[in-house]
């Protein structure tokens, strides 16, 4: 875990749609002799999630350690006392936060209408935008930044305070957020007839915007919510990009501080993976009309 | 069925709808092939014919849901082939899970007039009225996923009505219900369309419900129209081959036509203009013009019979092998068991013959 990333990047993992859990479940066996087969099994299955969870909580548990560590072996929280002495972290985090807010926005307002449209208008694009939103995970982001580096310097120099700001970082990270959240929105549209919700409500008068503001979002909330919460997490956790281009977010702060003092480096790690923890649980409990979501998806036809 | 119902819309508001020459492709598809029809204010038009056949494609085209390639819309005698859906005052039902499944029923209702800028009051007195209209008076607070199919359809219809259209569209609203609750709501359908007045096309593959539905019913095929009549001659007079063995059940009797009659069955049965001939043809007899006589002179077997409550239609072989299906009261059933010997002649009704 030296990679300061990695530690946030691992809770986004965690958080996403496809997390590890599906890999415990075995494949069910047939009847006949399948007592010791399937006590075989149970026991597989066991030391599958040990591993699993040694895997991932084992290195956390060596950061809880190593951050708490006192003088002559006691145990002390001075190094997450000592956080707040760093005004350059309290500015990263308040930079990164205010990127995640930016990237969220951006996305949304790029990938919603432009799905919605290729719906309702062009379904056979459909492949080509998904293919176009899936292109960042497979170019390096160094191959990114090379390219991007050079527009980054034009705004710096062209557009003053607002081009050499680092919340301009979102225009990058919405990119490197779209095949995630791509993935996260079209399973909500597929959950609901978008084409002829869209056509109904623009027979009755509404324009796209309307059309797409109270009709479309209120019904793929989920699907939104997920990709928000994925966009969060990314930007949380993005370290190389903002490090290449000169941006000092909370990652790069953490990277900067470990050289100074290890212990604070890792306290910070430890409590930002805690804090974005805390942060994504917060935004999928507490988001808007999330609960009935799942109450509409099955219904069945009762009697008239 | 009664036209005094407290509609919400005035009644006896129809506009005239034509279509003119319309055009639509699909890379290589013909949808529409030049497809015009007249449509009466007031009158509901049902569009019927095989799916493909381009039926949907004009009631999404008068709807401004799809564009056409060429041609011209006119409603009130304007033309709106380039006015965008949200300004075109057209109520449209879907095939079904056209509801905004976050609102309430009411709500859904009303989102057509609160787009209109009418107050929230004023609102939820209409939309609680066309609610009332279509007989869910009390499902205001509703949402859709609490609702069965055949109410959802209500509240859709409701909620077409209630910003007072133009020109009602109904895409085949009626395809995803079970027939008892399908048969109710058509009748439903028929009684408010008088009461509100309103232009209405309604589109449908499903013949029974074209011909119990429309004042006219135009029959497509291939993207265009093969005929539109009232139901009655568009069953007793059909104009095309299509339409003579699309609507209604027919027999393929071999017959032989001559001035303006074919010989067929035994019998000699006019033929309707358009037919094949003269010569050995294919007439197209319905099975009610077909008659069983049991008694004498039996040239034919019953090979199987079906009871169907007010009818029964019996299956029946003629000695070269040609399959007839001939309709007969309920009472006869009984004694035209399979095996029966009966003789087979044919009432006198016009017929329609093809080329054989």
């Amino acid at each position: 875990m030296t990679d300061p990333g990695g530690a946030v990047v691992g809770a986004a993992g965690a958080a996403g749609p496809e997390g590890g859990g599906s890999a415990v479940v075995a494949r069910p066996t047939g009847a006949g002799r399948g007592r010791r087969r399937s006590r075989r099994q149970f026991g597989a299955r066991i030391a599958i999630l040990v591993l699993v969870f040694g895997y991932l909580l084992l290195p956390l548990l060596a950061m809880l350690e190593f951050s708490t560590r006192g003088d002559y072996g006691s145990r002390s929280l001075r190094s997450y006392v000592a956080i707040l002495e760093y005004p350059d972290l309290i500015d990263g985090i308040t930079t990164s936060l205010g990127i995640a807010v930016l990237t969220v926005f951006g996305m949304l307002l790029l990938l919603v209408p432009t799905m919605v449209w290729t719906i309702v208008r062009v379904p056979r694009m459909r492949r080509v935008i998904e293919f176009l939103c899936l292109l960042p995970l497979a170019i390096p982001a160094i191959v990114l930044v090379v390219g991007i580096a050079p527009i980054y310097r034009w705004m710096g120099q062209s557009l003053g305070g607002v081009g050499g700001s680092p919340l301009t970082l979102a225009l990058v990270d919405i990119i490197l957020v779209l095949p995630f959240a791509y993935r996260a929105i079209d399973s909500g549209m597929r959950t609901v007839d978008v084409a002829t919700l869209a056509d109904a409500a623009r027979s009755l008068g509404a324009g796209w915007p309307r059309t797409i503001l109270q009709v479309i979002v209120p019904n793929i909330r989920g699907g939104i919510l997920s990709a928000s919460v994925l966009a969060v997490a990314l930007v949380l956790g993005e370290y190389t990009i903002s490090s290449l281009l000169s941006f000092d977010t909370l990652q790069v702060v953490i990277f900067l501080l470990g050289k100074r003092d290890a212990y604070v480096a890792v306290a910070v790690s430890l409590a930002a993976l805690v804090f974005a923890f805390v942060l994504l649980y917060a935004i999928a409990r507490f988001a808007p009309g999330t609960g009935q979501r799942a109450r509409i998806a099955p219904e069945e036809e009762p009697a008239t | 069925m009664t036209a005094t119902d407290p509609a919400p819309a005035a009644a006896g508001r129809g506009v005239a709808v034509q279509f003119e020459d319309m055009h639509r492709w699909y890379g290589s598809v013909h949808a529409l092939d030049g497809l015009s029809i007249d449509i009466a204010p007031g009158e509901l038009v049902a569009l019927l014919g095989p799916s493909g056949c381009g039926k949907t494609t004009a009631l999404r085209a008068l709807g401004g849901l799809d564009e056409v390639d060429a041609g011209r819309i006119l409603v009130d005698g304007r033309d709106i082939s380039h006015v965008p859906t949200n300004k075109r005052s057209m109520g449209i039902v879907f095939q079904a899970y056209s509801l905004f499944p976050n609102m309430t029923a009411g709500d859904n209702v009303g989102y057509g007039l609160r787009l209109r800028g009418i107050g929230t009051d004023e609102r939820r007195k209409r939309a609680a009225e066309t609610l009332e209209l279509v007989g869910l008076g009390g499902f205001v607070n509703r949402y859709p996923h609490q609702m069965s199919g055949g109410q959802q359809q209500r509240v859709a219809l409701a909620r077409a009505l209630a910003i007072q259209p133009q020109v009602l569209l109904l895409d085949e609203p009626l395809s995803a219900l079970d027939a008892k609750v399908r048969r109710q709501l058509r009748e439903e359908i028929r009684r408010i369309q008088i009461a509100v007045g309103t232009t209405t096309l309604f589109v449908t593959h499903d013949q029974e419900e074209a011909l119990a539905l429309g004042d006219r019913v135009g029959v497509m095929s291939a993207g265009r129209l093969e005929q539109i009549a009232a139901p009655a001659e568009l069953y007793d007079r059909p104009a095309t081959a299509f339409v003579a063995e699309f609507v209604g059940l027919t027999n393929r009797v071999k017959g032989m036509a001559s001035n303006g009659v074919v010989d067929v069955l035994g019998g000699r049965v006019p033929l309707l203009p358009g037919s094949a001939g003269p010569g050995p043809v294919t007439a197209l007899v319905r099975p009610e013009a077909v008659q069983l006589a049991p008694e004498d002179g039996a040239n034919a077997r019953v090979l199987a019979v079906s009871f169907l409550g007010s009818l029964g239609r019996v299956q029946v072989g003629l000695p070269d092998d040609t399959l007839v299906v001939a309709q007969v009261p309920a009472t006869d059933v009984e004694r035209l068991a399979p095996g029966t010997a009966v003789r087979v002649a044919v009432v006198p009704v016009p017929v329609f013959a093809v080329a054989e």
